[in-house]
């Protein structure tokens, strides 16, 4: 395709002899100006390298004041393995169920995508629910971000990632509307993809969180 | 910016702003404030005698061509810059005057908002303009692009830049600005020691713009990635196109480190959380740790696209090739990486022992490899060049000589001993500004006298662009010169008034130089008139200084579409063996496939600023709504699936046969 070049022979840039490949021509034809492969996946995973190192802010942040408990409650006091575990399945297994929806969704089966997207969004909510939960139960015992530098860096960390678990869940519906209106056209393809590599991201920021933050410190 | 700050009061409707915060007792801000308003009336009356808000919200305000935010960003960059250049001024006002004794004209507490806004402005509202206006101007021409990767997220990032700016202005008027320093260290900005809004503005303002930054550095990436024409291979790329990428690769690793920053800082403040404050197990060093990492890559991206610019322009003016194409690429990738290990050496005397000083101050000499490997590539390409002296050249010999003097300053407080003596004194600030003035604002002039034609069609007046010129550099040497002595003599930064009335003499001849400078400012924006009022004589063709690459290839200013054809690129300098080969366009065109103008962008921006403003204030329902409606909005921005459109062949065919300048 790159080779196509201006039918109007009079303007065609013959290559110089001494320098063969050195010169530029223009081309014509509809088809060039496609030939450009969609730039959002990867604007998209470039984001997501942005975002991985805000993550990795917090993460040092954590790694820094993690044991500055300022005579506070330390992890031991404060996490329950169980409940960790749980959380984390649900969001390890809303990466499955949107596996599942992308699946569907190449092979066009609106409703298959929908019905699998619906389940990605009630483990997301899940998943929230049991962190805004933890939150709360934490704040009433006294264990709030402003008790100690370490429960500051704890819930910087784990909230910004509960906050992007949340945005991706409004994400999630909105394109869920769109699939409704639209169907599965290649624009919310395009979208069904950047919205899963989202979600897979979070996925893998998790394993980070629940190993860093929470197992490590119940070891 | 008040001298006294009101007492706190909070009421559920304008949170924390009360009538007092209004500085109506302060005659430099009265008198401020009446050229503003004044010079703004003007402004509109104007605009409205000449009809002109229609045109200005349609083919500037909501264009998601990218030529157009470039320009904009440019404009944006020089208007911050008289209000940067205006802080400077009385700040060398105040201490050429405030020696044994003798207190000035700035009382401490508006002295010390003044160097914060003067740096915060010069570095995140002049600078990053100037060097992503020029980014986004040029780049996509090099690499024969018909505009960026994602246009309408390019004037999304302008316009949240612009919010930012927006904000710290505001602060002028309504309460004040942060009393920190422009890097705004803990406790001191910590919610005891910094009360009142000045530094909720600063927060607000540079978490505002930071998204804007950060935006268009993953939009130029992919650009540069995915748009370049078809041929181009990466090593085909222009000088100028490879610093852009590895500027925006610099963007985009170290703005989120920026942004993860101010938000602990902004918990810190808002939640009560102890991330650096002294007690609860907090750690102020943690903060000089994390804004450093972003802040050394920060003065890279600052220099990294004027040294494509320098470069663009030398091989231009010595009508060759870029000497060691393959080194160039190479140092500035060097200089990428090693500018993410240096961080430690803007905090040597933190104490982190000697090994720890010794590895960070090997790494920052180091640095000074490639870039010397830079300034050698650039004196080989002049060398038997046939090199021709216009304004353009003036700025980058301007610039070799004064970039080399603060590089190598640069060098020596590296040094970690030398730097015990000399750290926080006006030494530091000589050689930033050394680097700063030198390198970025020398290379932006350089770049705006170079491009200028290209984007409007005519050059720019010679003679004031000379007189700008040597203000710049006389005025450079004049003002920094002296801070260089008395930092060797131990002359702290920052001080309101000094004891030693044997220092004043430096200071006064610093004030002399800051005024030459103002001369070169005054002459750039003559140089600026002159020129539009005489275009129809500076008019020039589409190729005026004789260039080598792909953005002189096509008219100037260049149509919307940029290119009236898709070209097809094999080597280097693609436009000069296109001049050898006689090339013109075919006119056998075909429909052009163009992304539609948006208001989304700015409307979301300007919730943001209404957004910052609440928070500042804790108006939090206000807060609350604007920041709901930036969301739906964007939502409902995303349920458009009609973003674009074809330019018919008709269209094509009359507005290239119509030529440029009509």
């Amino acid at each position: 395709m790159s080779t196509v070049t201006s039918s109007a022979g009079k303007s065609i840039v013959e290559p110089l002899a001494d320098e063969p490949m050195h010169h530029a021509r223009p081309t014509s034809g509809h088809e060039t100006d496609h030939q450009h492969h969609s730039p959002t996946p990867i604007g998209f995973w470039i984001y997501l390298m942005s975002d991985c190192i805000i993550f990795g802010a917090l993460f040092a942040t954590y790694a820094v004041l993690g044991y500055s408990y300022a005579g506070g409650p330390a992890p031991i006091d404060l996490f329950e393995p169980g409940f960790v575990a749980m959380e984390t399945a649900l969001l390890l297994f809303s990466s499955v169920t949107f596996g599942l929806a992308m699946l569907q969704a190449d092979k066009q089966k609106v409703d298959g995508a929908l019905m699998w997207l619906g389940v990605t969004a009630l483990f997301g909510i899940g998943f929230i629910a049991m962190e805004v939960y933890e939150f709360n139960h934490l704040i009433h015992l006294g264990a709030g971000p402003d008790r100690s530098a370490f429960l500051s860096a704890f819930f910087a960390l784990v909230g910004t990632h509960g906050l992007h678990v949340t945005f991706g869940l409004v994400w999630l519906f909105t394109l869920m509307a769109q699939i409704k209106m639209h169907g599965l056209i290649p624009a919310n393809m395009q979208r069904l993809g950047t919205l899963s590599m989202f979600w897979h991201f979070l996925d893998l920021i998790w394993i980070g969180v629940f190993s860093f933050v929470y197992l490590v410190r119940l070891v | 910016m008040a001298s006294e700050q009101p007492a706190e009061t909070f009421s559920p409707i304008f949170g924390r702003l009360t009538l007092d915060w209004i500085p109506i007792h302060e005659p430099i801000l009265i008198g401020t404030f009446a050229g503003v308003a004044l010079g703004g009336l003007i402004f509109l009356a104007l605009m409205t005698y000449f009809k002109l808000w229609a045109p200005l919200w349609n083919n500037w305000v909501v264009s998601i061509d990218h030529k157009k935010i470039g320009i904009m960003y440019m404009v944006l960059g020089f208007i911050m810059m008289v209000r940067g250049f205006a802080d400077a001024l009385m700040m060398r006002g105040q201490q050429a005057m405030a020696a044994g004794g003798n207190e000035g004209w700035l009382p401490p507490h508006h002295y010390d908002q003044v160097f914060t806004a003067h740096g915060v402005i010069m570095i995140f509202f002049v600078a990053m303009p100037f060097v992503t206006g020029v980014m986004n101007y040029v780049m996509p021409l090099q690499i024969g692009a018909r505009d960026v990767a994602f246009p309408f997220l390019n004037n999304f990032s302008f316009w949240m830049t612009v919010s930012g700016a927006l904000l710290i202005n505001v602060s002028l008027f309504i309460g004040e600005f942060a009393r920190v320093g422009w890097l705004a260290f803990p406790p001191l900005s910590g919610a005891n020691y910094s009360t009142g809004p000045g530094m909720d503005y600063y927060l607000w303002a540079l978490q505002i713009a930071g998204v804007g930054t950060t935006l268009s550095g993953i939009n130029l990436i992919a650009t540069i990635l995915k748009m370049r024409a078809p041929g181009m291979k990466m090593f085909d790329m222009p000088i100028f196109t490879w610093t852009a990428l590895i500027t925006n690769v610099l963007i985009v690793a170290a703005f989120p480190v920026l942004t993860a920053t101010l938000a602990l800082l902004t918990l810190d403040r808002y939640l009560g959380f102890h991330f650096f404050t002294n007690d609860f197990g907090g750690n102020a060093m943690m903060y000089v740790n994390l804004i450093w990492i972003w802040g050394h890559p920060e003065v890279y991206i600052l220099i990294i696209p004027c040294f494509g610019i320098i470069s663009e322009i030398v091989s231009t003016f010595s009508g060759k090739p870029i000497f060691g194409y393959r080194t160039m690429v190479w140092a500035t990738a060097c200089i990428m990486v090693l500018s993410f290990i240096v961080w430690l050496h803007h905090f040597f005397t933190m104490g982190s022992g000697a090994s720890v000083n010794t590895f960070f101050g090997i790494t920052t000499m180091i640095i000074s490899v490639p870039t010397g490997v830079k300034i050698f590539n650039w004196l080989f390409t002049m060398y038997k060049g046939r090199v021709r002296l216009e304004v353009p050249m003036l700025w980058v010999i301007g610039f070799l000589v004064t970039f080399t003097i603060g590089g190598m300053t640069g060098v020596m407080l590296a040094i970690p001993p030398v730097d015990f003596q000399l750290h926080n004194t006006l030494f530091l600030i000589a050689h930033f500004h050394n680097v700063i003035i030198g390198g970025v604002v020398f290379a932006i002039y350089a770049g705006v006298t170079y491009w200028w034609p290209k984007a409007f069609g005519f050059q720019l007046d010679e003679k004031w662009g000379k007189r700008a010129f040597w203000g710049w550099f006389i005025g450079f040497y004049v003002a920094f010169m002296p801070l260089y002595a008395l930092g060797l003599m131990g002359v702290t930064r920052r001080m309101n008034s000094y004891p030693d009335a044997g220092w004043q003499p430096y200071f006064i001849i610093a004030g002399i130089g800051a005024l030459i400078i103002l001369f070169g400012i005054l002459s750039t924006f003559m140089c600026f008139a002159v020129s539009i009022m005489n275009r129809k004589k500076l008019a020039c063709g589409n190729d005026p200084w004789d260039a080598r690459t792909l953005e002189w290839a096509t008219q100037s200013p260049p149509q919307q579409y940029n290119f009236p054809q898709e070209l097809n690129v094999t080597g280097r300098e693609a436009f000069w063996h296109m001049k050898k080969a006689g090339f013109k366009w075919s006119t056998d065109y075909a429909p052009i496939h163009m992304p539609k103008d948006t208001a989304t962008g700015v409307v979301i921006a300007g919730i943001a600023f209404v957004f910052g403003f609440a928070m500042v204030w804790y108006i939090w329902w206000l807060a609350i709504l604007t920041f709901v409606a930036m969301i739906a909005v964007g939502i409902a921005h995303t349920f458009n699936y009609h973003r674009d459109y074809y330019i018919p062949v008709d269209e094509v065919r009359q507005t290239e046969a119509k030529g440029a300048l009509t």
